[in-house]
């Protein structure tokens, strides 16, 4: 049967790896080429990429010869591609067919759209009517307004779009959306557990595959987010960095809760 | 150095295809014309999005000809990847009835169509169970695991076709063979260890 998914969230920044808190607080870590290295050998499931940048500057920084030095996003995605054997989504400023188009083309399997779908709803449409509803997944960002109700918000947060998290996750998925990533604001960056209420609401009422991020705070939260929140996939992005063999050590506390995941250990190139 | 022909007729992501064969250390190039396609030794036709819309892009581009020559007549071994395996059906139920290339008897319908609570498309991976020794499972655990994403299924008559099967609400065919040409529901390219060794086995495989 078909296993639940881990997922690792990269945040990126000018192009440079970065953790976030609630959205903000932006701190770089290093570099994402050498995090997709890692996460490849420990078996992830998949990858996703987010760009929260808002300019076009980008830099790996990296002055050594070891690896090349990108400096735009296709040729970041072009760079991480070639040592990335899992699925790679791609994130962040898509606005429109061709952007979706030309991120795939570089090596992006499947694409997040998330202000845009809100803004332009048709875009969801369009876009997987061309290339197919499995490369698009629409990602909501929500958190508790102060009623204490959920709610969407878009521009990286910071604008409320009046909408409610499952209602909207549910129009998504009629417009042609293939899966739903939810991201908490009040959740990420906090490693205070991920929302579950917020996770089960949007998922039960859904029956494309739902994704969950934001709050991962330690390796029993995944389990969690699976069982209680009905989600088909864990992702997480900040509690990954600075941990050994990270991905490894939460499958293995996944599947000791009874979920099936795949277990693969070290990847080696034949 | 075998040279690997990956088409590129518009439809996702194929630059993952030919990386996978790089990293294996073989020759790989894309393909969108016949010419490119006629000094092939191995073809692979990867894909995802709608079945219609892939079948008219290779016709369009002058490939399902060359294909029919290189596969069919002179034995080219060939591995056709998720939409790639469903475009060598007979034909397909997705948004209307079209025909595929009809290399096998098959026909592509939605998966797990009276089965309740199923999230479709399917999305992650999943174990597959080869139904008898097989080159291109050669060399790795019984049951290996797999990355799916799709929302149709090929239903093989007779099914003496069908290489490995898998379950997802439902039994349904994961890969086919038949002489020299293979396919697979799943992605290879993006199922790390298990995945880049089947390409390994397809590409080594012996050209008849």
């Amino acid at each position: 049967m078909l296993k639940k998914r881990l997922i690792v969230c990269l945040l990126l920044w000018q192009g440079h790896l970065v953790k976030t808190r609630n959205f903000a607080n932006y701190q770089i870590i290093g570099n994402p080429i050498t995090s997709i290295e890692q996460f490849n050998t420990w078996a992830v499931d998949e990858i996703i990429l987010l760009d929260l940048s808002t300019d076009s500057v980008y830099d790996f920084a990296r002055k050594d010869y070891r690896h090349e030095n990108p400096d735009t996003l296709p040729g970041i995605i072009t760079y991480l591609s070639k040592s990335c054997f899992v699925p790679l989504a791609v994130g962040g400023n898509i606005k429109s067919v061709e952007d979706i188009r030309l991120r795939l083309k570089r090596g992006a399997d499947k694409v997040c759209i998330n202000t845009a779908a809100v803004k332009t709803p048709q875009l969801i449409k369009e876009a997987s009517k061309i290339f197919g509803s499995q490369c698009v997944v629409v990602s909501i960002d929500a958190k508790l307004n102060p009623s204490g109700k959920y709610e969407v918000f878009i521009e990286k947060g910071k604008v409320s779009a009046g909408l409610d998290p499952a209602e909207w996750a549910k129009q998504a998925q009629d417009l042609g959306a293939g899966e739903i990533l939810l991201n908490s604001i009040d959740r990420n960056g906090t490693m205070s557990g991920y929302d579950i209420d917020l996770i089960r609401s949007v998922a039960d009422n859904i029956s494309i595959p739902l994704i969950a991020c934001g709050g991962a705070g330690d390796w029993d939260d995944f389990s969690k987010c699976i069982i209680q929140g009905n989600a088909s996939a864990a992702a997480a992005a900040n509690i990954f960095h600075y941990r050994e063999q990270s991905t490894r050590k939460a499958k293995k506390r996944m599947s000791e809760a009874g979920i099936d995941v795949r277990l693969d250990s070290f990847f080696i190139m034949q | 150095m075998q040279s690997v022909a990956v088409i590129d007729y518009n439809m996702g992501n194929i630059q993952s295809v030919v990386n996978a064969v790089k990293a294996l250390g073989f020759d790989a190039y894309t393909a969108d014309n016949p010419k490119a396609l006629s000094k092939a030794l191995r073809i692979i036709l990867p894909g995802v999005g709608a079945f219609e819309e892939g079948i008219n892009n290779l016709k369009k581009l002058g490939l399902a000809d060359i294909l029919n020559k290189q596969v069919l007549k002179n034995g080219v071994p060939f591995l056709g990847i998720c939409l790639g395996m469903q475009l060598i059906c007979r034909e397909s139920h997705e948004n209307g009835i079209h025909n595929g290339l009809g290399w096998i008897n098959a026909t592509v319908k939605k998966l797990g169509e009276n089965v309740a609570d199923l999230r479709i498309p399917h999305i992650g991976w999943n174990v597959v169970t080869p139904k008898k020794p097989q080159p291109l499972f050669r060399n790795m655990p019984d049951k290996p695991t797999f990355y799916f994403v799709h929302s149709y299924c090929c239903v093989c008559e007779p099914d003496d076709v069908v290489s490995s099967e898998c379950f997802y609400g439902v039994k349904f065919v994961s890969s086919v063979q038949k002489g020299n040409i293979f396919a697979t529901q799943f992605h290879p390219e993006k199922s790390q260890q298990a995945g880049l060794r089947l390409i390994k086995n397809f590409i080594e495989c012996e050209q008849n």
